[in-house]
């Protein structure tokens, strides 16, 4: 076992992966030489060389459109956008193209890819270098969406999602890449499966739904209501957001019979919101009280205010005794 | 490669008959002065941001002569749309320092309410859009403004920034394409300093420069020594004029260097030799300036002091003003959302402000 840091994992998954398969090349700005402004492909550059780690000109529209190209003609392209805010000269790209070419011909043409991006706030990067922009993706037909929390799920999600036969969107938590390190088996081959949620707690009286960055935060706000009041949270991580793992949210709501959602972005038809309907559909029956949600507000990104705007442990907390105390 | 336009020669020498026209002597010290003045605060401000009380910059250490020659060849009516290192442009255009200061700080004197990093300046008074970090887009607002401009009838020229990395952009053709269809009155100014972070001129583009792609638009293309700022100077005020003679856009492109990392998050030694910063330092606008100006007795030894001294004092006392000016209130992350603001985000605020203030601020921006 070794402890890592996250960009360290998805460095290893790269390094990993590239080396097991010849097809696998990473472009986008700066990932060359530089390793990467985050350093997530540091090293890639002079281990496989120029034709497979390849640093692009400033083009996200040039870069996706020319990894759909590579996919299709049978490479594994992993293009990275330097900040998910930067992705949207791509969004043509990726929802008009990328995400329908499976659907469009009728199975005939796939573009098994891998697009890496950091997202979210907590790094005083303003407007443009903290959103979290999950929701336009996972509203998009075709595509996987994944986001780890830890360096574990990084490692073992990036090499699922670079051997998946369908194109993955994998947003990287970028306030938590270099903390806290995990332990990460130094097997090559473990691979941490899409579509699959994990219990982060257990517990029996409420359930905190999350992803990404937002999990340290969940635990936290469970081990505050743990300590004052004496109520035992569920943490479930989500880990991929398409397919979501309806089983386990259906799962542990029904153990609970209460549930608060817990996202950065913005809270106004947020993913959270899709969480909340299928509860509402599949599981009223069961549930004790409102469901909450705690998300971002409804405003673009800040940067002085951005304590004020990123959802806390005490924000959830208080979601968490609304639910608990609801009558 | 086309012509490269200079005018003072490396050791700041000029033909007397080469001088642009326009160029009187208070114009030649004030450029002087500008430039001093912005290689002055970019210093205070890397220092500012190494001590933590600044949360990110970027300097324009080494293209002060492309932003302020540029800067100076448009007139108050005309808009600016900068790019990430054309402050000083907004400076010169009058920009009080404290407003200045207070928006690198991110306090309540920032008009913009400390929403945006540091260094994405703005006014509406003096014409300089506020600029977003995603890069290219400003090359179209400036292109469309500079259309309104010419529909409504106005003798206004827009002026857009670029680095060299944004003429990648989609955005970049398609406001080449459309301001030359349409003849707008607009200058499009790409600042080339080799570097769009760790990528090179050479991966940027395999383009013999940035300016023989204005032909194929259909655009006069003009290269210019950007660290020459009578050159720059020349070549912007031949393009307003032109532009606003109805006769269409320009593209100009400011050969010069970025001596700093791309930003106070960035370490251009993984990327680049140090042998070329060096070779680029020995063509210093600034110091190229002062050997012509001095020649011509325009200023003496102890005016580099001078300026110095008097910048020091304004930034000293701008500073002090904006980290001893509070926060922006709690309001103002929900205000300007809309016209008026929503019942929603009223709603939202009244939640926020029974809170106990948020969770705790974290470091500095890691890029
Ligand atoms: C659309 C977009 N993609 C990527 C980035 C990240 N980024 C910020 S600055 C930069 C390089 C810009 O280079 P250039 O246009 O040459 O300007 P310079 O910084 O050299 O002045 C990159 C890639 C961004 N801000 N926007």
């Amino acid at each position: 076992m070794a402890e890592i840091t996250i960009v360290q994992a998805v460095n290893d998954a790269l390094m990993e992966e590239m080396g097991r398969d010849e097809d696998v090349v990473v472009l986008g700005e700066d990932v060359g030489v530089n390793g990467g402004v985050f350093r997530c492909t540091a090293d890639l550059f002079d281990t496989y060389g120029e034709d497979r780690v390849i640093d692009t000109p400033l083009s996200e529209s040039g870069i996706i459109g020319a990894a759909i190209g590579m996919a299709l003609y049978g490479l594994r392209p992993v293009p990275e956008i330097q900040f998910s805010d930067f992705i949207w000269p791509a969004f043509d790209q990726i929802t008009s193209e990328l995400a329908k070419m499976r659907y469009r011909s009728g199975g005939q043409f796939t573009c098994p890819m891998v697009i890496r991006t950091p997202y979210g706030g907590g790094i005083r990067g303003g407007h443009y270098h903290s959103q979290s922009p999950e929701v336009y993706f996972t509203h998009t037909s075709g595509l996987v969406v994944v986001v780890p929390s830890d360096a574990y799920d990084a490692k073992g999600l990036l090499k699922a999602a670079i051997r998946s036969p369908d194109p993955v969107l994998f947003l990287e938590p970028k306030r938590i890449y270099r903390a806290p390190k995990t332990e990460v088996p130094e097997d090559d081959d473990y691979i941490v499966p899409l579509g699959k949620a994990a219990v982060r707690r257990e517990g029996t009286d409420f359930t905190i739904t999350c992803y990404g960055a937002m999990v340290p935060v969940a635990v936290e706000a469970c081990d505050k209501a743990a300590d004052q009041h004496g109520w035992n949270g569920e943490v479930l991580d989500l880990r991929t957001l398409v397919p979501l793992d309806e089983d386990a949210l259906l799962a542990s709501v029904t153990k609970t019979g209460r549930l608060v959602t817990l996202q950065e972005a913005p809270k106004f038809t947020g993913y959270s919101s899709e969480l909340s309907a299928i509860v509402a559909e599949k599981a009223i029956d069961v549930m004790e009280a409102p469901i909450r949600r705690v998300a971002g507000f409804d405003v673009p990104f800040p940067f002085t205010l951005e304590h004020v705007y990123m959802p806390h442990a005490d924000r959830v907390l208080r979601a968490i005794e609304d639910v608990m105390t609801y009558e | 490669m086309v012509d490269v336009l200079q005018i003072l020669s490396p050791a700041g020498e000029v033909e007397a008959n080469e001088l642009p026209e326009g160029l009187g002597d208070e114009l030649l010290v004030k450029l002087y002065r500008q430039m001093v003045t912005v290689r002055t605060i970019d210093t205070r401000m890397l220092n500012l941001q190494r001590q933590g009380r600044i949360g990110f910059y970027g300097t324009c250490k080494g293209q002060e002569a492309a932003t302020v020659g540029s800067g100076a060849a448009v007139e108050m009516r005309d808009w600016v749309f900068p790019a990430l290192r054309e402050g000083g442009v907004l400076l010169l255009r009058g920009y009080s320092l404290e407003q200045y200061m207070g928006h690198l700080v991110g306090c309540s004197l920032d008009p913009a309410h400390g929403r945006q990093m540091p260094c994405h300046f703005g006014s509406g008074e003096h014409n300089f859009l506020t600029l977003s970090s995603v890069i290219g887009t400003q090359i179209l607002h400036a292109m469309g403004a500079a259309w309104a401009a010419k529909i409504k009838g106005d003798d206004t020229v827009t002026l857009g920034y670029m680095g060299d990395g944004a003429t990648s952009s989609t955005d970049f053709h398609a406001a080449l394409t459309i301001g030359a269809v349409h003849k707008v009155p607009c200058v499009f100014f790409c600042q080339n300093n080799q570097w769009a972070i760790s990528v090179p001129f050479s991966k940027q583009t395999a383009s013999d420069g940035i300016a023989v792609k204005a032909s194929a638009y259909g655009m006069p293309g003009i290269a210019v020594d950007g660290n020459d700022v009578l050159a720059v100077y020349k070549a912007t005020r031949e393009a307003v004029e032109r532009a606003r003679r109805g006769e269409g856009p320009t593209l100009i492109e400011a050969i010069t260097y970025r001596i700093e990392g791309h930003s106070s998050s960035d370490d251009a030694t993984r990327y680049r030799d140090s042998a070329e910063v060096e070779s680029w330092k020995q063509r210093d606008p600034i110091e190229r300036y002062r050997a012509y100006l001095k020649r011509r007795g325009l200023i003496g030894d102890e005016v580099d002091g001078e300026i110095h001294s008097s910048v020091k004092q304004r930034v000293d006392a701008a500073i002090k003003a904006a980290e001893a000016a509070p926060p922006p209130a709690l309001e103002t992350l929900f205000t300007d959302v809309y016209a008026v603001t929503t019942e929603s985000l009223k709603a939202q605020y009244r939640d926020v402000a029974t809170e106990d203030g948020g969770g705790t601020n974290e470091g500095a921006f890691p890029l």
